[in-house]
């Protein structure tokens, strides 16, 4: 027999698990939708969308390679910038530094994370462009032999592109390096103190400890650097063509589309960039389900093992 | 050199480095604060809060109709968010364990990471698409499938905060879960919540990608919820990538007044966190 409790109990759950449920829902058709919406586009194409370069929409002839290598490039770069210092920031806040800094570190580098986008655009098209073009005009014409700095110096190119998504993403990796420190059981740091680790080589089995966190932490980093929009659409130069130069201006998945969608004029250019897109949704998919399964594990093993350490401390007791 | 004075001296370089690397962090952020601020406090006047745009070519003019806009399309996404994400919420701190809501918080945690720009074309396939038509009402459908995600997992964590022996009392007495749950734990973790939620809204005000297909812009006022309608992130956009000097001037001035909006709402969350968390305390 129900009793009224109970009845309300499970209207509790049926009712609050909807409003749940419509989250899934959201998610599983963002792939459908996008799915369907491209279909022109795989159909016509299949995988040679993807092998090809040729962006030309006016001929209807449309390869995405060149939008996935300038993605890949410039996420790569940002994350050889970013990582050294993100986690640079994590070991001194959770580390190092003294009790009465923590907070006011804690909130600037959020406040790095909360400046919008556009801003980021906007200061890297008036301030970061010049300066890399000083640098460009600047650097020696040997240098300017090697294909890495081929081309003409026109500031908007990769090497921006790389500089402002650094800047953006040293806070989501630093913020979850901060978190994986954190649960590294301290037993690991006094344990090397003990045996006479200096500070540093306590620190590097702490980082030890944490090493598939970290990893995660890093990963979470690239997925948001590959989904990043306004900022590098203002200064990687949108140019549809695959150069190995950091000087040469190229093109991403996220900057096509905010670019072109509202000039597709044609159904299979529509749908050539809803692909794009539907790609781009995938990738940070995968990405974040893989960082995030990093950092879980990481996190319960910390948790665990912080158990087993509390229990001989307790049988001591 | 002897082995010890090797390590303690690769140790405070190492040390050296960390703090270097907050410098090299800092420095960008004190970099664009200073820009901003400089460049737009020379745009910013009362005609930019009042005054329409004017024609290209004729100085002066404001923002107005995007900071109408802005107003709108962030007022509908919360109208939309606020409910389903704060029940999902519940449903997850309510329920943690079942696989419904492990299979939820993946689910939220996925869609936060989902490019906007990702999310800017699933709005545009479903409510543009079919009517043919921009509209402020697609734009916040887009702002507030991002904040769903951000909004429910707040909720869930600011209820887990709250004492189990709260809840417990309110069970002891007779109280439905339903009972318990709104009238005992929800208000209790309700000023973090409300924090949580303010914080979401800043951020989503000053997205742009997903609005650039979805509320599109307009040069005029509109209110009218099933036309395309202006927003302050995506003039600021517009006017920055413009060829005209007046028009970076008034970009300057919308950037400062988007960083403004987020600085005094993450400043006004953590006094209000602090003040909670002294309460807790006690």
């Amino acid at each position: 027999m129900k009793s009224r409790v109970s009845r309300s109990d499970f209207a509790f759950r049926i009712g609050t698990g909807a409003f749940a449920l419509f989250l899934l829902v959201i998610v599983v058709s963002i792939a459908v939708v996008l799915t369907r919406e491209s279909m022109l586009s795989i159909t016509k194409f299949g995988l040679a969308f993807w092998r090809t370069q040729i962006w030309d929409p006016v001929a209807g002839e449309f390869g995405a390679l060149p939008f996935i290598w300038g993605t890949l490039y410039s996420s790569i770069l940002a994350l050889i910038l970013a990582t050294p210092v993100a986690l640079g920031i994590a070991v001194f806040i959770s580390e190092l530094c003294p009790a009465r800094l923590r907070q006011p570190l804690v909130f600037l580098t959020e406040l790095l994370a909360a400046i919008p986008s556009i801003v980021y655009g906007m200061w890297a098209i008036f301030v970061l462009v010049p300066g890399i073009r000083a640098l460009e005009v600047w650097t020696p014409s040997a240098l300017k032999q090697l294909p890495l700095f081929a081309g003409p110096p026109l500031g908007v190119g990769m090497l921006s592109a790389g500089v402002v998504l650094a800047i953006m993403v040293i806070p989501f990796t630093s913020s979850v390096a901060r978190e994986v420190l954190k649960s590294v059981p301290m037993s690991q740091r006094e344990g090397a103190y003990a045996l006479g680790a200096t500070r540093f080589e306590a620190i590097q089995a702490a980082l030890f400890y944490a090493r598939t966190g970290i990893v995660g932490a890093v990963m979470l980093g690239f997925g948001r650097a590959l989904g990043e929009t306004m900022a590098v659409t203002m200064v990687i130069g949108n140019n549809p063509r695959i150069a190995l130069s950091l000087f040469a201006p190229q093109y991403t998945m996220a900057a096509v589309i905010a670019n072109e969608f509202t000039e597709a004029d044609t159904d299979l250019y529509r749908d050539a960039l809803v692909e794009i897109g539907l790609v781009l949704f995938i990738i940070t998919l995968i990405i974040n389900v893989l960082s995030r399964t990093l950092i879980w594990s990481m996190n319960r093993a910390g948790s665990s093992a912080s158990q087993q350490a509390a229990q001989p401390a307790k049988a001591a007791a | 050199m002897n082995p010890a004075a090797r390590r303690k001296l690769k140790s405070a370089i190492f040390v050296g480095c960390c703090m270097f690397s907050v410098l090299v962090a800092l420095v960008p952020l004190a970099f664009i604060l200073f820009f901003v601020v400089r460049e737009g406090i020379q745009a910013l006047n009362l005609d930019f809060f009042i005054r329409m745009p004017r024609p290209v070519g004729e100085p002066g003019g404001g923002m107005f109709n995007a900071i109408v806009g802005t107003l709108i399309i962030a007022g509908l996404g919360s109208l939309f968010a606020i409910p389903i994400g704060i029940m999902s919420g519940i449903y997850m701190a309510e329920y943690g364990g079942s696989r419904m809501s492990s299979t939820v918080r993946f689910a939220a945690d996925t869609l936060n990471g989902v490019p906007s720009i990702v999310i800017g074309v699933f709005i545009y396939t479903i409510a543009v698409l079919p009517f043919r038509q921009f509209s402020a009402l697609a734009g916040g459908l887009a702002l507030g499938v991002m904040m769903i995600p951000i909004i429910a997992r707040t909720t869930e964590e600011l209820l887990l905060l709250v004492p189990g022996t709260m809840r417990e009392g309110a069970l002891a007495l007779g109280a439905t879960r339903a009972r318990a749950v709104f009238s005992v734990v929800l208000p209790a973790a309700l000023p973090g919540i409300v924090t949580g939620v303010v914080l979401a809204l800043a951020r989503i005000a000053g997205e742009t990608a997903p609005l650039l297909f979805t509320a599109f812009g307009n040069r005029f006022f509109s209110t009218t919820l099933t036309q395309p309608i202006a927003s302050l992130t995506v003039m600021v956009f517009t006017y920055a990538i413009s060829p005209y000097p007046d028009w970076h001037r008034q970009a300057w001035a919308g950037a400062l007044v988007l960083v403004s909006i987020v600085l005094v709402c993450s400043l006004l969350a953590r006094i209000a966190t602090r003040r909670l968390e002294r309460m807790h305390g006690r």
